[in-house]
């Protein structure tokens, strides 16, 4: 019974493994193959990139991928392909535009600000402090009371 | 001055639980079609009903039309199958069926039994016309305005309430041409 059930378990892992094949002539191509099925991802089941994804579209725009490798085109060629098609969705790694822009540079302008604010702080600070710093000049009398108060101390 | 800075954070805080609050509403399933405003693209692909008949975008230019992706392996086009019915018996717009990677036989059987909403099918067997479109599911629905330039995009089942919306849209492209 157990063995049967072992059996059935590793049946079910095979059956899901099922991984596509594609074959290259070439090893570079090969190699940019990964790389774009890997940084693109799958419309379909969202948080997969297309190598991972066994979707119907997955194989799709896997299978679209290796023929424009295999008709030479460019990677950029083929991400814009993409893009066209299915929006900056499909890039892991989305471009500038701007619509993003907010995104992009958001995290500097905030940055920057925080320091702007930072340096504005210190200063006004700074120059607060340096009004206390400076004393008020003492006239003979006012010298003398202080003198008085500063020996009593010593005693 | 620097007491209304104080208030910067309570600020950001508000604007940033808006954004998350609206976030809440948003299904992240939906993409935005990367066609819209652009034209439907070009194609030479077979009749699913006249096999011998090939079609191509002059078929539908001149109207509005709806474009409405479906296949047989589809449990959802079964859903909205007679949403899909009651659209043509309205009489206001053309639907067009892009028939995705299916097979031809069971299609054509599926138009048999549950009636043909469409005014044509585009057998697109190969999923290669889907692809140009963007598709990346079944069941979606495009409105294409006189031109052929895609409008809208419906992911999903169409519903009685899509169809209000969709007739709005129509309406407002009826209006500006």
């Amino acid at each position: 019974m157990l063995r049967f059930f072992i059996l059935v378990l590793l049946s079910i892992t095979s059956a899901y493994a099922a991984i596509d094949t594609y074959e290259f002539k070439d090893k570079g191509k090969e190699l940019r193959f990964h790389e774009l099925s890997a940084d693109m991802r799958c419309p379909k089941c969202q948080n997969q990139n297309l190598a991972d994804s066994n979707a119907a579209i997955a194989t799709d725009l896997k299978q679209k991928i290796y023929l424009m490798l295999e008709a030479d085109k460019s990677d950029t060629e083929i991400i814009d392909y993409m893009v066209a098609r299915y929006g900056d969705f499909v890039l892991y790694e989305p471009r500038f535009n701007a619509q993003n822009a907010v995104l992009w540079l958001g995290p500097g302008a905030l940055l920057l600000f925080g320091l702007i604010i930072v340096i504005w702080l210190t200063r006004s600070r700074n120059k607060s402090a340096a009004n206390t710093e400076q004393a008020p000049e003492l006239d003979a009398k006012q010298q003398k009371q202080l003198q008085q108060v500063l020996d009593k101390g010593k005693k | 001055m620097p007491r209304l800075l104080l208030f910067i954070p309570l600020a950001l805080f508000i604007s940033l639980s808006f954004f998350l609050w609206k976030g809440l509403s948003i299904d992240p399933r939906e993409l935005p079609s990367a066609l819209i405003d652009k034209p439907f693209p070009e194609f030479q692909v077979a009749a699913l009903l006249e096999p011998e008949r090939i079609l191509s975008k002059a078929d539908f230019i001149g109207k509005p039309v709806l474009v409405n992706v479906w296949a047989t392996w589809c449990p959802s086009c079964r859903q909205e199958h007679e949403q899909l019915l009651r659209i043509a018996q309205d009489n206001k717009i053309d639907i067009i069926g892009l028939n995705y990677k299916d097979e031809r036989e069971a299609a054509t059987n599926w138009l048999r039994q549950l009636g043909n909403p469409y005014a044509f099918n585009i057998y697109d067997e190969a999923g290669m016309l889907g692809l140009d479109l963007g598709v990346y599911g079944a069941p979606e629905t495009y409105l294409l305005d006189a031109q052929g330039v895609v409008r809208h995009r419906h992911v999903g089942v169409v519903t009685a309430q899509t169809w209000v919306e969709l007739q709005a849209m129509i309406q407002a492209l009826g209006v500006s041409q």
